[in-house]
């Protein structure tokens, strides 16, 4: 059994404690201190930023051209923060159990409640920041509501939260870049880690401009590098997001806990063609307004418009009288599976249900001609008036719904269908965001601690703040107190060089290859055989096929992929074969921990573990566990296991009815 | 929205590194949907060019959502394109016709060194937030979040100078180079808000001072930045950015 390292006590004073015993650094020995910190989305740059406020000796690398890019920036529905500014009953056990429910039991209590308490201080600092939030006409900050939750807790930049907060970090990490605490290294990617008498001292970076590979050392190790999305080649994930810095780690000892998590989220624009090469969210925050359907009778193929009202199957309002609408994300995603799955899809695809505005038009329009005084006002009048309110709420998500359709959404309603978007599983980490391997951290994304088996809406960008601004900063120092009189290690050491050995072998092996097949290529069939049989739902035989289509598409990919341009030079396709070299390895793996979790919870579904009704079956009594796998060997891998203890809460079946 | 397929010609800027001479190559596409967008017709055009023993074409993009502000592309004339308010990302092949000529090139600025083909180093933005784009906070100094209440009104004059993605298309427009719609809008952004009040002089002087020294050219009021910008920055920005200046610059002490 793994030792998770929670603090004793009781849970609301777990965290408080830790801060007033965990061991301290003095500011002349944190100049001394060296910390490496791999990607710059929120997690990253606010790990940064804060780090580097304390002195601390930071490097921070990226892929992108600029720390400012990375795929934080493109969250848009909003930031949770148990702050009850609206006087609606919320508290910081509210958000905690909602957190820990919405995961369906499968995330660590003593986490997710320091992740509650902690988030009203993100608020705060983002405001400080100068983070533009949506606010009222008495000036003081505006909230909404999400899925999940009862009630409005969600704090938003119009739809475009996950950038302003990311520009708020960003801001605060090019400060530290120009007071000298923080040396960015922006178009790098990490390629290996350096290990030294066990601990973490190092990475392997490719500059990706000269492709030349560079050693840097660090007294500990952050990896805050995103979520594994794209092994499914269809994402809302950036194109470049990958899970390289966290395989690596894995293949160096990190276990990786739950891969099988996966979210699929309900509110994305439907795949077009073959030609596809990524999804785009509409974000859940359209839920709070929006009307979700599809026609009563199958294969309808009249327009929406066309149909009347008593002909429209407003599903999630039928099954979900409670939440309506706003259900969670994997139990509003399988339910429009089920719908399309029994032939009422709607579009040319038949994958896609309708998202649908009008009677939200209609009800703002109504309200603002009250406000105004307009008793008289004309359906029309009132039609452009909702239009207007609803172009203040969701403007940009609306007109980007028209950009990549050509359909007006204001007009006509939207087609959505579930898209894969946020991934629970990571890097396992104990309390402290340490891995198995000492001094090597996960934050954000990467690592799988805070949102069990499926991650409520507006709790990605809280986890990724706090863990940065809020968590390492004491966690970390714990571990670095007992660093002080480590010397910064000269990168000639051995281990460097083996590193750099490793990394450079491999490079050579795939150039070496010269194939037929391109990368993207094989990235799509990867893509596919992970939608098909480890999606939205899965079985034995399925995920059995599966790993074992997985493993002949390795080995042709080691065969027969086709690698052009060569190592020292900017080269975005041997960049994108080391990132599909290592999704592929982790695909299998995300089956075989799909296999073994032989029941249903948050975005994992077995469909051999269900209720009559089709909702998701837990298994408590086998499977109340993190499943963290070490790596043994190509092909092998050992399960470890976590026990999840609740004291404070009581597992139930979940219930949204 | 009726759908259709066509056949294109590409005059693609081809530079193999920064020390070397560029120049225009022709490929043709066929068989591109309207529904695919405009980085996808590209990805067609790099698979086509890998199976072919070629280099494929290197650009900037990663979010493919119009957010994360990486793509860059110069096409037939102007930054990101035909249509108004968006990024090269999102804008997609309905927006073309069968047997078109399309002109691709990379943003063209002394300030963005071509790296290769059509992608080129933007590092001189990070420089310039170096220099005072920001609020010297550190982690844990903040008061509660509704203790400093900020009009509506102001509050969203902000956001909408903070929407800037930094992709330096205004840049890539402006027939001087000049980086004013950026940095102006990083100044309202801040300025518009009480928290930015402190360092509101030191922030737009070293601001200033840094965009000069990156290379970027002086801004003659044509306007062109503000018509090519996909998050519609206004103009009246440049405006407060000026005020800004000479404030700042007439109370120096």
């Amino acid at each position: 059994m793994l030792n998770a390292k929670i603090p004793a006590g009781p849970l609301e004073s777990k965290w408080t404690d830790y801060k007033g015993h965990c061991k301290l650094v003095n500011p002349a020995n944190k100049r001394k201190l060296e910390v490496i910190i791999v990607g710059t989305g929120l997690a990253g740059a606010s790990a940064a930023a804060s780090l580097g406020e304390l002195g601390y000796k930071v490097k921070a690398f990226c892929f992108q051209d600029s720390p400012r890019r990375a795929h934080s920036i493109a969250a848009q529905g909003g930031i949770n923060a148990a702050k009850n500014y609206q006087n609606d009953g919320d508290s910081v056990f509210r958000l905690f159990y909602d957190t820990i429910k919405g995961g369906d039991y499968r995330a660590r209590e003593a986490n997710v409640h320091r992740l509650a308490e902690v988030s009203a201080n993100i608020i705060d600092q983002c405001v400080a920041q100068g983070v533009p939030f949506a606010r009222e006409y008495g000036g003081l900050l505006s909230n909404r509501s999400f899925g999940g939750t009862q009630v409005q807790r969600t704090f938003y930049a119009a739809g475009q939260t996950g950038q302003q907060l990311l520009i708020g970090a960003y801001q605060a990490l090019e400060r530290q870049v120009a007071l000298g605490n923080v040396k960015m290294y922006s178009r790098h990617e990490m390629l290996e880690i350096v290990k030294i008498d066990g601990k973490a001292r190092g990475i392997i970076a490719r500059d990706l401009v000269s492709g030349k590979l560079e050693r840097h050392f660090g007294h500990a190790v952050l990896l805050c590098s995103g979520g594994y999305g794209n092994v499914f080649y269809l994402s809302t994930n950036a194109m470049g997001s990958n899970v390289t810095a966290a395989w690596k780690a894995h293949k160096q000892g990190a276990l990786f806990g739950n891969p099988c998590f996966t979210q699929i989220h309900p509110t994305c624009i439907p795949v077009s063609g073959d030609h596809q090469s990524k999804l785009t969210l509409m974000s859940e925050s359209l839920r709070n307004d929006g009307r979700i359907w599809v026609p009563k009778k199958q294969n309808d193929t009249r327009k929406a418009t066309d149909i009347p009202e008593d002909e429209r199957d407003y599903y999630l309002e039928r099954r979900y009288p409670a939440f309506g609408n706003l259900v969670p994300r994997d139990v509003a995603s399988r339910a429009a599976k089920e719908r399309c799955d029994a032939g009422y899809g709607v579009g040319s695809s038949k994958q896609a249900v309708y998202l649908d505005y009008a009677s939200a038009i209609e009800r703002y329009g109504r309200t603002e001609a009250n406000k105004q005084g307009k008793n008289n006002a004309s359906m029309d009048e009132i039609i452009a008036m909702g239009k207007e309110v609803v172009k203040e709420k969701y403007g940009n998500l609306f007109d980007m719904y028209e950009k990549i359709t050509g359909e007006n959404p204001y007009e006509v309603p939207m087609r959505i269908y579930p898209a894969v978007h946020y991934t629970m599983g990571g890097l396992w980490v104990d309390y402290e965001l340490q891995t198995t391997v000492p001094g090597l951290y996960a934050l954000g994304e990467a690592n799988f601690s805070d949102h069990g088996a499926n991650r409520l809406g507006a709790s990605a960008l809280m986890q990724g703040l706090a863990d940065g601004y809020f968590v390492i900063p004491y966690t970390i120092g714990n571990y670095l107190a007992d660093e002080i009189y480590s010397q910064a290690i000269a990168t000639d050491h051995p281990a460097f060089a083996e590193a750099e050995k490793s990394v450079n072998d491999r490079i050579h092996q795939l150039m070496n290859i010269k194939g037929k097949q391109t990368v993207e290529s094989f990235h799509k069939r990867l893509g596919k055989i992970m939608w098909d049989k480890c999606g939205m739902a899965r079985n034995e035989q399925g995920l059995k096929q599966a790993i074992a289509e997985i493993q002949a598409l390795k080995k042709e990919f080691w065969s027969d992929v086709r690698i052009p341009g060569e190592i020292e030079q900017m080269n975005p396709e041997l960049d994108k074969a080391n990132r599909v070299a290592d999704f592929i390895e982790l695909g299998e793996l995300m089956c075989i921990d799909a296999l073994n979790r032989n029941e249903s919870c948050g975005g994992h579904f077995r469909e051999e573990s269900q209720t009559e009704e089709g909702e998701a079956l837990r298994d408590d009594a086998n499977y109340m566990y993190v499943a963290a796998w070490e790596f043994k060997g190509e092909h092998e891998w050992e399960l470890h296991k976590e026990a999840l203890n609740y004291d404070v809460i009581k597992p139930s079946q979940r219930n949204y009815k | 929205m009726e759908h259709y397929h066509m056949n294109l010609n590409l005059k693609v800027w081809r530079q193999k590194n920064n020390a070397s001479k560029g120049e225009f190559k022709l490929y043709r596409v066929e068989n591109i949907s309207s529904e695919m967008s405009f980085l996808e017709m590209f990805d067609v055009l790099n698979e086509q060019l890998i199976r072919d023993g070629e280099d494929p074409v290197t650009f900037d993009h990663d979010c493919r959502e119009g957010i994360c502000g990486a793509c860059s592309m110069y096409i037939n004339g102007k930054p990101h394109g035909p249509w108004q308010a968006n990024t090269t990302c999102q804008l997609h092949m309905r927006a073309f016709k069968d047997g078109d000529t399309i002109v691709v090139e990379p943003w063209r600025a002394n300030a963005f060194p071509v790296i290769k083909d059509l992608m080129v180093d933007r590092s001189a933005f990070d420089r310039i937030i170096q220099a005072g784009g920001y609020i010297s906070v550190n982690t844990g100094n903040a008061v509660d979040g509704n203790a400093l209440p900020i009009e509506k009104d102001k509050a969203d004059s902000s956001f909408a100078a903070a929407m800037c993605i930094g992709c330096g298309a205004c840049v890539a427009a402006c027939k001087n180079s000049s980086a004013m719609l950026f940095l102006s809008a990083k100044v309202s952004h801040l300025a518009l808000l009480p928290q930015g009040a402190p360092e509101r002089k030191s922030r737009v002087m070293n601001m200033v001072a840094q965009m000069d020294k990156e290379g970027f050219g002086a801004c003659t009021n044509t306007g062109a930045c503000e018509a090519t910008c996909p998050k519609e920055i206004s103009i009246s920005n440049i405006a407060r950015l000026n005020q800004e200046y000479l404030m700042a610059s007439l109370t120096a002490e």
